[in-house]
Formats: C-alpha cells, sequence, structure tokens
C-alpha cells in the first residue's frame, strides 16, 4: 500500500458521456480541497497516475436501457476495475455507485425510488462505520448533511448479503432525521434498511448516493461533504494514530 | 427488407396554402416573390417561416416598443438566439425565455421536456454554458384531474430533461387558475455565460465555406410544431400530437460539450440550432443575416428513417441538432471534434453569394428561395391588427371592495391563504428538478430569486420568472407594469441590481381585437416599467392562440429577470435570522387594495375590481432604498411583498427554508383600514426587511433620502407565534404545516 505524507493526491475523475457531476466532484477534490484532480476520458485506458479514482454522478449514456448498465462497458472501466482489485481507492456516487454495481464491484442494485419520482434535497446520514478510507475522519454515529438528487437510488439486496454487509462494517451511512433515527420518513427512496452508502469487503470502492462534491463549499453553506474527501485523503497518510486503518488497508476485516 | 413508402407530394394551389395557414394575401406575395407557383417543398418553407410562430407578425411592432438598449448590451434583441449581457470581470449572460405551452397542452412530458432542450440550444449555440434553468408554469384548477396529469407530466419531462442535461433548475413560478384549463402555458427559460470575445453568431458568410449539420440525424417529428403553435387549442389537437417533438437529454448533453469545444477550436462561422422550422428556420435565418446564401443538399442530411421527402426533411423539427458554418479546409477538425461525442457532422451544403436558399434533393432543385423576404426583420408579413378595449374591463372597473363582506376568523383565512396551491410551497415540484447540480446554487429554495454564482469571481446572478395574470386581465397596462415590477423587487430581494429583461408573451388570438388591446396595453405598461427600472428587453418569445372554444387565458406576458451581486457579501434571503431583529416595512403602508387578490379570489371566490394601481418611480425609490441598505451590511432578510399581501409575506418569513423557525409580533402598517384588507390586500412596491435594532436608525435615514416610506412593524420573536396586528394569532408549527402540505395533498396518491 501507498505511503505517503506530503505530496497531493491524485483524483482521477471519470468523464462518461452523459456524466454532469465531473466538474463539481472535480473542483471539490481540486479547488476546494487543494489536491491534484484530472479527467478521465471514458475511451482512454489511461489513468494518469490516480490515487483515487472518483466515478461521478449524471447520466452516463443517457442512463438508457438501465442506469449505468452501458458506462461499465467503457474501454476505462477495464482499468478501473482492473485498479480496484489491486487495492486502489474507487468511489462512486450516485450514478458513480449505479455503475460500480452494474460492474460487479459492489454488490446490490439500485432500483427506481419508491416514489417514483425524483428527489433532490439535502437528507441527514448517519455514519455506521467511522473507521474506513472513506469515514476516518466521521464519528461513528455522526449525523452528516449532505443532498442527494436521484431517480433511482432505492438500495436492494439479497437477505444473505444484507447480512454479511451488516457484520462485516460495509454499511457506511444509513439516512437518518436531524437526531440520528433511521425513520421511514428520513429514507428519501426507499431503501432497503435505509441504506446510503457501502463499500466493498476489502475496504477500497466505496458507492453512496448523496453527493459531498456538493457538500464542500463554504459559499454553499453546508460542508459535511469535505469530511468525506478529508478522509480519503487521510487515509493516504502512514497511520500513527489510526492503527485500525491498517487492517483496512490488508483488507483484513 | 421493406420498400420505404414516399410521402406523396400534392400540387400546390392556394386551397393547399390555405391549408398551410397562409392567406390569400400572403399566398398572392410568394408567387410574386418567387414569380411563379411555389412548390411543395417551398409553400412548406414559406407556411413554417410566416407561421405566428416563426414571424412574429402579429407582435413585432409592438414588440419594437419596447426598450432594447441599454450600456450593458452586447447584441441587440433579436438579433442573435439570446440576450447576452455584460456583467463585468470580463463574463457575459445569454438568457432567454420560451413557451412551449400548445405541445404540453397535448403531450405535457415530451412537450415540457422539449421545451427545456430548446431553450438551453438557445444559449450553448451562442458559445456560452448553461448555468441555470427556469420555468414558469401555468395550469388549470387542482380539483381537475386532467390539471393533476398536465402538471406531474411536465414537472417530471422538465426534470427528466434538465437533470439528465445537467444544469439546475433554481427558480420559477408554478400557478392555478380556470382559464389555463385547456391551454396551460409552460415557459422555460434558460441563463449562460460566457467569457468575452468567445460567443458564436448565427451567421452565414464567405463563400464557399461547407455548411454541416450536426448532432442527432433528422426524422418525421415535429413537422409543423411552428404551425400548430400558431392556432388555437381544439378537439383536433389531440390528432396534432406527431406535430410534438420527443427529446433526448442526452444527446442534447452531448451536442452541448463539442459544440463549445468546436466554438473554441476557432474553426466556426457561425451556428445556429434547429429549433422551430429546423432546417428551414437555420438555413434561411443564418444566410439572411449574413447577406448570403447556402446551397444544400438533402441527400446528405442523416435520416433517422427511410423514404422522408423534401418537404419532410426541411420541416423536421427533430431535436438536438445544429446547423453550423465552418471554416473552408477545417471540415476534418470539427467532424473530429464531433465523433469524439459520438455526434453526426455531415458536409450538407455550401455558402454562396447570391442570396437565396437553394435546396436539391435527389438529382433536382426542390426549392429556390431568396433568404431575406422569408424572415423576420427582412420580408416577412407585419400586420398591425384592431384593437378593441374588452367589453368586461367596465364591469371589473365597476367592481366596489366595500361590498366584500369581511371575513371573521382571519387566522384561518391566514391559513387557508398559506396552503392555497398558488401561495403554497412549490416543493413538490422543485425537489424533482435537481436544483443544486453545478454546486453553484447560493440560496436554494430560500430567496425571491435563484442566486448562481459565478465561479472563480465574488459575483453571482440573481434570476426570476414572474407575472400575475389576473392583474394583466383586470388592468392590462398596469399589470404590465407590475409584471416587470415585482421580478426587479424579487431579484433586489436577494442582493442584486436588476439589468435586463427577457420576456415570453402568452396571449389569446391576436386576431380578436379585444385580445390585441390586452397585449398592446400589457407590452406598454412592460415598457413603461423596463425603462423607469432600466432594465431593458433583450428578447424572448411571443405565443398567441392560447385559448380553447371554452375559454381564453389571461393574458399572461411573463418576465424574466436578470440582476447582478456585486459582492457575495449581499447575498440575502426571505427566513428571518435572528430574534429581537426589527421587522420593517419598507414602501408604503397600502390602501388595503384587495382588487385582483389572492384574497379575493380565494377566500370570496370574485376575481374582480382593477389590479393594485403602481408608481413606477416610488417602486424604483424602494428598490434603491433596500439595495443601499443590504450593500450598507444591514438587512438580515429581506421578502417582497406579493399574493396574499402583507401578513403572507410576513408569515413567510418565520417558517421558510429547513433551518430555522421564528415568531413574529408585528403591528399593521395603518391601523385605520378595514383588518382583512390591510393584512391581505396586495399593494404594490412593498418589502418585508429584518435588521437588527442597532441598524434601524441608518436603515430610516436610507429611507429618507431616497423618500421612501418606512415602518417599523414590530419584531423577530421565538415564542413561535405569528402576531400581527391583533387580529392574526396563528402558531408558527401550523402556518408552516398549511404552506407546505398545500400543494402536496392535492398531489398525494
Amino acid at each position: 500500500m501507498k505511503e505517503m505524507t506530503d505530496r497531493n493526491i491524485r483524483f482521477g475523475v471519470v468523464v462518461f458521456p452523459g456524466s454532469n457531476c465531473d466538474h463539481d466532484a472535480h473542483h471539490a477534490a481540486g479547488a476546494l480541497l487543494g489536491q491534484s484532480a484530472e479527467f478521465l476520458w471514458h475511451k482512454d485506458h489511461d489513468l494518469k497516475n490516480s490515487d483515487v479514482i472518483i466515478l461521478p454522478g449524471g447520466f452516463s449514456f443517457g442512463d438508457y436501457l438501465r442506469s449505468g448498465a452501458i458506462a461499465r462497458f467503457s474501454p476505462i472501466m477495464k482499468e478501473v476495475i482492473r485498479f480496484a482489485q489491486d487495492g486502489g481507492v474507487v468511489i462512486g456516487i450516485c450514478n458513480g455507485f449505479q455503475v460500480l454495481v452494474e460492474a460487479g464491484l459492489l454488490p446490490g442494485a439500485l432500483i427506481r425510488n419508491s416514489s417514483l419520482r425524483f428527489v433532490c434535497r439535502f437528507v441527514h446520514l448517519r455514519v455506521e462505520n467511522g473507521a474506513t478510507r472513506l469515514t476516518n475522519r466521521c464519528k461513528q454515529g455522526e449525523v452528516l448533511t449532505i443532498p442527494v438528487a436521484h431517480g433511482e437510488g432505492n438500495y436492494r439486496t439479497d437477505p444473505e448479503t444484507h447480512r454479511r454487509l451488516e457484520e462485516n462494517g460495509q454499511i457506511l451511512f444509513r439516512y437518518c432525521d436531524k437526531q440520528g433515527r433511521t425513520t421511514p420518513e428520513a429514507n428519501p427512496n426507499g431503501s432497503l434498511d435505509n441504506i446510503a452508502g457501502i463499500m466493498n469487503e476489502e475496504g477500497n470502492v466505496f458507492g453512496m448516493m448523496p453527493h459531498p462534491e456538493r457538500a464542500c463549499d463554504p459559499l454553499l453553506r453546508y460542508t459535511d461533504g469535505r469530511k468525506i474527501f478529508e478522509s480519503i485523503i487521510n487515509s493516504f497518510v502512514r497511520p500513527a494514530t489510526e492503527p485500525e486503518l491498517v487492517s483496512i488497508h490488508n483488507g483484513g476485516r | 427488407m421493406t420498400v420505404p413508402v414516399k410521402t406523396p407530394e400534392p400540387d400546390v394551389d392556394f386551397d393547399l396554402a390555405l391549408k398551410h395557414g397562409l392567406t390569400r394575401e400572403e399566398y398572392d406575395r410568394v408567387v410574386s416573390i418567387l414569380g411563379r407557383t411555389p412548390t411543395y417543398t417551398e409553400l412548406g418553407i414559406f407556411s413554417v417561416m410566416w407561421s405566428e410562430h416563426c414571424s412574429y407578425k402579429n407582435s413585432i411592432a409592438v414588440l419594437k416598443t419596447l426598450p432594447r438598449e441599454g450600456s450593458r448590451l452586447l447584441v441587440g434583441a433579436g438579433e442573435e438566439n439570446a440576450g447576452l449581457v455584460d456583467v463585468g470581470g470580463g463574463f457575459a449572460v445569454a438568457f432567454k425565455i420560451e413557451s412551449h405551452n400548445h405541445p404540453s397542452a397535448v403531450e405535457p412530458y415530451q412537450g415540457a421536456a422539449t421545451g427545456v432542450g430548446g431553450i438551453m440550444r438557445d444559449i450553448f449555440t451562442m458559445g456560452a454554458r448553461p448555468i441555470a434553468a427556469l420555468n414558469s408554469l401555468r395550469f388549470g384548477s387542482l380539483d381537475n384531474e386532467r390539471t393533476k396529469f398536465l402538471l406531474r407530466g411536465v414537472v417530471k419531462g422538465i426534470g427528466d430533461y434538465g437533470n439528465s442535461f445537467g444544469v439546475p433548475t433554481v427558480a420559477g413560478e408554478v400557478c392555478f387558475e380556470p382559464c389555463y384549463q385547456e391551454n396551460p402555458l409552460v415557459n422555460a427559460m434558460a441563463v449562460g455565460i460566457v467569457k468575452h470575445g468567445r460567443w458564436a453568431s448565427a451567421i452565414a458568410k464567405g463563400a464557399g465555406n461547407p455548411v454541416m449539420i450536426v448532432g442527432s440525424s433528422t426524422g418525421r417529428d415535429g413537422i409543423h410544431g411552428a404551425t400548430f403553435a400558431s392556432e388555437e387549442i381544439s378537439e383536433e389537437s389531440e390528432a396534432k400530437r406527431p406535430s410534438v417533438q420527443v427529446g433526448d437529454p442526452f444527446t442534447e448533453k452531448l451536442l452541448l460539450e463539442a459544440t463549445l469545444e468546436a466554438i473554441r477550436s476557432g474553426f466556426l462561422v457561425g451556428i445556429q440550432d434547429m429549433g422551430a422550422a429546423g432546417l428551414t428556420c437555420s438555413s434561411t435565418e443564418m444566410s439572411a443575416k449574413g447577406k448570403s446564401g447556402m446551397r444544400i443538399n438533402l441527400d446528405r442530411v442523416p435520416a433517422r428513417e427511410t423514404g422522408m421527402s423534401a418537404y419532410e426533411l426541411m420541416l423536421s423539427e427533430s431535436q438536438e441538432r445544429m446547423l453550423v458554418v465552418v471554416k473552408k479546409g477545417h471540415e476534418e477538425e470539427v467532424r473530429e471534434i464531433f465523433a469524439k461525442w459520438d455526434l453526426h457532422a455531415e458536409i450538407i451544403g455550401v455558402v454562396t453569394d447570391e442570396p437565396r436558399v437553394v435546396v436539391e434533393y435527389e438529382g433536382s432543385v426542390v426549392a429556390d428561395v431568396p433568404a431575406e423576404p422569408l424572415v423576420l426583420g427582412g420580408g416577412a408579413p407585419v400586420y398591425i391588427r384592431e384593437a378593441i378595449r374588452p367589453e368586461y374591463l367596465n364591469e371589473v372597473e365597476a367592481f366596489d371592495p366595500a361590498g366584500v363582506p369581511e371575513a371573521g376568523d382571519l387566522n384561518s383565512v391566514l391559513l387557508r391563504l398559506l396552503g392555497t396551491p398558488n401561495i403554497a410551497s412549490k416543493r413538490w415540484v422543485y425537489e424533482q428538478y435537481d436544483h443544486m447540480v453545478r454546486t453553484n446554487n447560493l440560496v436554494l429554495a430560500e430567496g425571491d430569486a435563484g442566486v448562481i454564482l459565478i465561479k472563480g469571481t465574488n459575483k453571482a446572478l440573481a434570476m426570476k420568472t414572474d407575472c400575475n395574470g389576473r392583474y394583466v386581465y383586470l388592468s392590462p397596462h398596469t399589470g404590465g407594469m407590475s409584471a416587470v415590477a415585482e421580478a426587479a423587487r424579487n431579484v433586489v430581494c436577494t442582493g442584486a441590481l436588476p439589468i435586463a429583461v427577457t420576456n415570453c408573451l402568452n396571449f389569446g388570438n391576436p386576431y380578436d381585437p379585444e385580445i390585441y388591446w390586452q397585449f398592446r396595453e400589457a407590452v406598454r405598461g412592460m415598457g413603461d416599467a423596463c425603462r423607469a427600472l432600466d432594465t431593458p428587453v433583450t428578447g424572448g418569445n411571443v405565443s398567441f392562440y392560447n385559448g380553447s372554444p371554452t375559454a381564453t387565458v389571461y393574458p399572461t406576458p411573463v418576465i424574466g429577470m436578470l440582476g447582478l451581486v456585486e459582492d457575495l457579501a449581499h447575498v440575502t434571503t426571505v427566513p428571518f435570522r435572528h430574534e429581537g431583529d426589527a421587522v420593517v416595512l419598507l414602501g408604503p403602508p397600502g390602501s388595503g387594495h384587495i382588487g385582483g387578490s389572492e384574497y379575493l379570489a380565494t377566500i370570496h371566490e370574485i376575481v374582480s375590481g382593477t389590479a393594485p394601481p403602481i408608481d413606477i418611480n416610488r417602486e424604483k425609490a424602494v428598490q434603491g432604498a433596500c439595495l443601499d441598505a443590504i450593500r450598507d451590511g444591514i438587512v438580515q432578510s429581506a421578502h417582497d411583498v406579493s399574493d396574499g399581501g402583507l401578513a403572507v409575506a410576513v408569515a413567510e418569513c418565520c417558517f421558510v427554508g429547513p433551518d430555522s423557525s421564528f415568531g413574529v409580533t408585528a403591528d399593521l402598517p395603518d391601523e385605520s383600514l378595514r383588518p382583512d384588507r390591510a393584512l391581505f390586500g396586495e399593494d404594490q412596491s412593498r418589502i418585508i426587511v429584518s435588521v437588527a435594532p442597532s441598524g434601524v436608525e441608518q436603515l430610516r435615514k436610507i429611507c429618507e433620502t431616497r423618500d421612501v416610506s418606512f415602518k417599523v412593524l414590530g419584531k423577530v420573536t421565538r415564542d413561535d407565534r405569528i402576531r400581527i396586528g391583533g387580529r392574526i394569532d396563528v402558531g408558527v408549527e401550523e402556518a408552516k404545516q398549511a404552506y407546505y402540505s398545500g400543494l402536496e395533498e392535492y398531489l398525494s396518491e
């Protein structure tokens, strides 16, 4: 695993045709968090030495057929899958989450919101595992305020997978109310068990429906999304005070 | 393999021209321009170009009375696809509003979606990247099931297109009145930003330069959409559903990126989107603008179906296409840019010196027409129609508000008004729109207008659509002024200086003299207000024939106002922010004017009286005082007083937005008025602001300097009650509940 302390983390933001949160993710990682950010064109095979790959939100290939179903066949996805298999950090946000599920890098499926309507609003998220590369700057049980914007974010999986996700600490966030209660009213899309974000067993591939990149700029008042980016950046710093990260790096949970 | 069926081409005569919507006089003119009988394709070309939708033949003379000059304007009204305004810092803003009423009446989802697509193309064809979308929607009563069907379809159409395209929908209005039952109004606005010197023009010049068609292939959809938009909705309209185009936001997103890349490359001479009248309109308008011509070969147009005739290819309104004139020798580079985005870019012709558009198909010339006589501002017909003051105005002007019984329980009146769909929160609507993508929305749903950050600067753009159709119906001239004044007041309340206007004029049949009078008077009112407020008109759209056999819509001139926030510190929102702040009314105490009010319509079921009068100079002074105070940093919140009057405005300041909730204790500005009229009257030029107690004196001085009335009504409290003038005392939670559930109650499944 890479160890680094004093250089910028390189974020590679994949651009599929129809991606529309690519610039926002680039802006958050680059201009707002002060890291390096590069766009990665979907027809290319070059990950440009990225430390972290972001599959951004949007409507890749129009979301025709099924959200994320076509994007996973883009040339760059071959490289992304190899990168993930080698332990590289991959984050899918919204449509990116859908692509990761379609690509088999994350378990489960994302189906139409139970309201059958697109929903764009700020939601509250309870951090369910504060000891991951995506959440180490959050406290377990902390409530974050981050927006969602999607029509197909209703997370589903079979009971066995659900149980494993729970047992392995792979559930990262649940939709909750201001007080952290995971009520049905706080669930914007009908997701199973209020699940808003998950990771793979190895702890290097992450998917979440909410948009952390939309909550990074102090001008827009809400900044909880920074904690997600800061966690990722922090996870590349050689762990000293947070030994539990080592086990995740090694996939040893 | 099936043999393609070729659409047969009939012989052209006057009867056929009449079926195409041309008059005898117009047809004779076509024959005289050509010196012969037009071909079928030529008849199609003339009929769409001279349709109301493309030619503005019944409106242009009146539109020319609007103020269309100002130091910030970079292109004149109607010169390009959208207005272009200098906002300083090396940036210009392109913005425009357009109607898609008729398509939305018969096919709400696609009608509204393609409305968004069309207005976006108008922006990015100028080289500007769209950064915000707005809309203005009007439907019949929500008690009617068809209204719900239309509303759901329109909102989903706007959402699906805008969300996928990736531009936030940041502001708008949704109104419900029975007159829009058969003919809803769906107006879409877009705002884009471009660096100075980087914008493109819709021009064809330079003989020998190739003409390319880029984007989607061409099909039989949307043929005669422009003509369909130029007649009233009727029983037969359902049959015209095939005139409605079908949108593909994914392709539009690709077209956006490819177009901006192509413009940046410097290889383009001119570019125009294909909206109404498709290839016909773009080829003739670009030619006329460049005083040149084109020779086009339709065999080269990528078609999505076989057997299309020349007539169909020229009139198709297939979406997501552009016509591009490329610098000779750079065809390959341009083709590569579009190929990168998986889009067609085919050379279909060449620019010529002779100012004619010559169209060839399958080895013969199917049309050979001069460009200039076809286009608006060239030789297209211009009519000034007969105008007669409508009879009904005598009746409404004779209305005596003293005869309206005073409602007993004013608390329940306030709650009912907060929950009436016209006033209630439009959360059900705007949550279906991605209003946060591009991370530039500074106020979300908490401002009187949308406020969008210009990234990389300390400035923002404020924007709002507005019109009170009831006011315009009751007093066309005053109502026209009020539409402009209120839109301007809205952007002022967010901390912006109003700088320019686009407009979408939705009216009935212009051949009805009473309607034409409404149109003329409303435009005169708009012009008066735009001149006084120094907000020139940069362009827009006219939609006539909004009506059905049973009803004509209220005259509805929707204003799209653009404002500039000079410093992000000035951005101001509606909700109160601190306990103990003074609640101040800027502007006149009002006369308790209930004519045309929501109170009269909802509680007493009367639409009558005159619209609230407006003194535009006083309006300007009030807006100036509010903006001065905001820029001085003393204003904590600002909200304009409009539908529902003072009581509704003060109540909204208590609970709008997710974060906070405050109470208020306030006096009425004029204790001598009948309480219901003082609370719910809709007198104009009024703004509710809250300021820290230490800022009250400074605010008073600003108002004195501007000669603006000023009155401290009361203060912001923490006791969860809304108390006004001893007559209103309701819980904040109860009021909030009424406001947020009013619309949703109708629409929950």
